[in-house]
């Protein structure tokens, strides 16, 4: 982005320099994985005075889906994010409170019709007429129909949005569901984690505003850019699992070496997520469960997070296994063709004749010497 | 000389007396041996073994053996290729495609490779020294290098191709599995089942190892079921998901029966274990043997009919 255009927006963006700026678009470039040059494009997306807003519903979540979003540490860039993103209501930032906040919701997503980006945080409880969730008097899973309805892209952020988490572990008293399920026939892309990588979020989003659409997604509607790839192939203790090194304990002495975590109950084998390969929000180097120490919880995945206990072997049905295991049968060559064994023997059999040959002459050679001799 | 069709007759139907004169003939002989009283062994589940590893390099430390590194690769890891005079104890991996599922035909599959401890071992039957022999108590296959007389007969009739020979030694030992003997008789277990993580390797009784396997076959597959880890006396358990199992314990009953069994995802014949028939071939080849010399009848008989002959033969000349 050049200076020039910078100046004119620089001021909404609460001091933040344009080195600043531009360091943050090309994270957010990276961790999509689009060429750098595309920074530029997401630039001018972020900067547009016509960026759609952003409006953040919290249901069943204990908030750390937002604490997260704050927790990226380059220079003020909590700042920044809010005003990029520009997040017009969350329940946990909102300057005003009460029915003050719940007009500005009212009058945002009036303005905003068909244009807004939906968050939802939490799971939304539905039983007993969603009663167990309240907002402003009304059940959560009334306001997220109705906001829904009215979203240009729905967004459940955490576990507890894309699959229930921790809100819909057995026995589930309060029927609390993701809202995938709840939206059924809705897009709606999730960004499991607990709590979810805030650029996994904000690269969505960023995604969102430069190109009018939402990235490629798996069947479990996340990112593939976040998504795609298997904590355990790209796990930085991998070496250590082929080599048969495991820490059994926590502190004993595999565990302070560094060893692998399977047996501790490591759910890397069967999760998916991009945790080895960006750690967590920048919090600092080998920041990421496993990193730290820590199994791998397995909390982007439905049916292991929150479902599987902590300390329970993961069972592993998809990893690639180690190219170094021996085969079966070692493969064996084909032997010699017939036309190799054709020309072999034809050597064998003129280097045969012509030895014979010169025997024979030798011998000729040889009872000529004899007859000269008196 | 020329033997007459009445003869002929009269010798074959001697033969058949003797054979009806026989107890217990060979065909009729019951496949297999007996259980031996305290008869350990390995249960070892395809679909609870992750391929780390970890028991071949537990094994190797058990019981001092070198590393192996496959000629053109890595010299820093140990690699080897298959069983070998430094090597009791193999993962091998069957895979197709690019292995999308564990334990499926189209996918891949890990198999762990030792001696079988067969209840009615062909290497025993074959060596002439008693060099191998089958411990009468927990029924292990034992070798004694101080008898052996390095013929190598025991590798020409293991029909699991497992007793290796030091080819490179100037004083060579047959190498194979023997349990980890040592450790047992310190009251320990097999180093490659204390060592595995999942329970994929499980030292125990054999009687209770076949109670186990049934069990597993028995469950309906992703039941949840705890799997005993290293032992099955041991308290420690792992819960996994019940996988799709091939209908079969290899070595319940392949040649007599092994004491090292197998449960898999995969048919056996595709991770390198050979269909074999349930009788043994040490009972096949006793049975011919036995029938044969039993009483020397079958000798004498023989040795009469040629001295006939020859008798018959010499008053013809006369």
């Amino acid at each position: 982005m050049k200076e020039r255009d910078f100046a004119r927006v620089q001021e909404r963006l609460d001091g933040v320099s344009r080195r600043d700026f531009m360091k943050f678009c090309t994270v957010m470039a990276a961790s999509l994985g689009l060429p750098l040059a595309d920074a530029e494009r997401l630039a001018a997306a972020v900067t547009s005075p016509r960026r759609p807003p952003v409006i953040w519903l919290s249901g069943q979540a204990c908030t750390g889906c937002t604490e997260s979003l704050l927790r990226p540490t380059h220079p003020t860039l909590e700042h920044l994010i809010l005003d990029l993103i520009s997040l017009d209501y969350n329940e946990t930032l909102n300057a005003g409170a009460g029915h003050q906040a719940e007009a500005a919701l009212a009058a945002s997503i009036k303005e905003n019709y068909g244009k807004f980006i939906l968050v939802i945080e939490g799971a939304i409880p539905v039983k007993d007429g969603g009663v167990y969730c309240m907002i402003g008097g009304r059940p959560f899973a009334d306001i997220v129909k109705e906001t829904a309805a009215k979203a240009a892209a729905v967004v459940a952020i955490g576990s507890c949005a894309s699959w229930g988490g921790v809100a819909a572990a057995e026995p589930n008293p309060t029927g609390a569901m993701g809202a995938p399920e709840f939206l059924k026939g809705t897009t709606v892309v999730t960004i499991p984690g607990c709590p979810p990588n805030a650029y996994n979020f904000l690269s969505t989003v960023i995604h969102f505003l430069t190109f009018g659409k939402l990235p490629a997604l798996d069947d479990k509607a996340r990112p593939r850019f976040a998504y795609g790839r298997l904590i355990h192939e790209n796990c930085e203790r991998r070496p250590h699992f082929d080599a048969g090194r495991f820490a059994v304990k926590f502190g004993d002495e595999g565990h302070r070496k560094g060893y692998c975590l399977y047996k501790l109950g490591c759910k890397g084998p069967v999760t998916y997520a991009n945790c080895p390969a960006i750690l967590f929000s920048d919090v600092g180097s080998g920041s990421w469960p496993v990193g730290t120490g820590h199994p791998c919880f397995g909390c982007t995945e439905p049916g292991v997070g929150f479902h599987i206990p902590l300390h329970t072997q993961a069972n592993l049905q998809h990893i690639t296994p180690s190219a170094g295991h021996p085969p079966i049968a070692e493969p064996r060559g084909s032997g010699a063709s017939v036309g190799a064994a054709a020309l072999l023997g034809a050597v064998a059999g003129a280097v045969v004749g012509g030895g014979a040959m010169v025997f024979k002459n030798l011998e000729k050679e040889d009872e000529a010497a004899t007859k000269d001799k008196p | 000389m020329k033997i007459e069709r009445r003869d002929f007759l009269k010798g074959v139907l001697g033969g058949g007396l003797l054979l009806a004169a026989d107890p217990e003939p060979a065909a009729g002989r019951a496949p297999g041996k007996e259980l031996p009283p305290n008869a350990v062994g390995i249960l070892y589940d395809a679909t609870l073994c992750i391929g780390c590893q970890v028991c071949v390099a537990a094994c190797k430390q058990a019981n001092n053996m070198p590393p192996e590194h496959t000629p053109g690769t890595d010299p820093l890891w140990d690699n080897p290729r298959d069983l070998s005079s430094s090597t009791l104890n193999i993962i091998k991996k069957y895979g197709s495609g690019d292995y999308p599922v564990k334990d499926t035909v189209d996918g891949y599959s890990f198999v762990k490779r030792h001696c079988m401890h067969c209840l009615d071992p062909a290497c025993v039957s074959a060596c002439p020294v008693s060099a191998l022999l089958k411990d009468p108590d927990t029924g292990i296959v034992t070798y004694n290098k101080k008898a052996c007389i390095g013929c190598r007969y025991c590798q020409v009739a293991c029909p699991f191709n497992i007793p290796k020979f030091e080819w490179y030694s100037a004083a060579p030992q047959i190498v194979k599995c023997q349990l980890c003997s040592h450790l047992l008789a310190k009251g320990g277990i097999s180093a490659c089942c204390a060592a595995c993580p999942t329970g994929a390797s499980l030292f125990g009784r054999v009687e209770d190892l076949r109670q186990e396997a049934k069990r597993r076959l028995a469950m309906t597959p992703g039941e949840s079921y705890d799997f005993p880890v290293a032992s099955l006396g041991s308290k420690e358990f792992q819960s996994h998901k019940a996988g799709r199992y091939i209908q079969q314990v290899y070595g319940e009953s392949e040649v007599g029966g092994t004491q090292y069994l197998l449960l898999a995802g995969v048919p056996f014949d595709k991770i390198g274990l050979p269909t074999l028939p349930d009788e043994s071939f040490v009972a096949l080849a006793d049975g011919i043997q036995y029938a044969i010399y039993k009483g020397m009848v079958y000798p004498l008989v023989v040795l009469g009919g040629l001295i006939y002959m020859i008798r018959k033969g010499e008053g013809d000349k006369h």
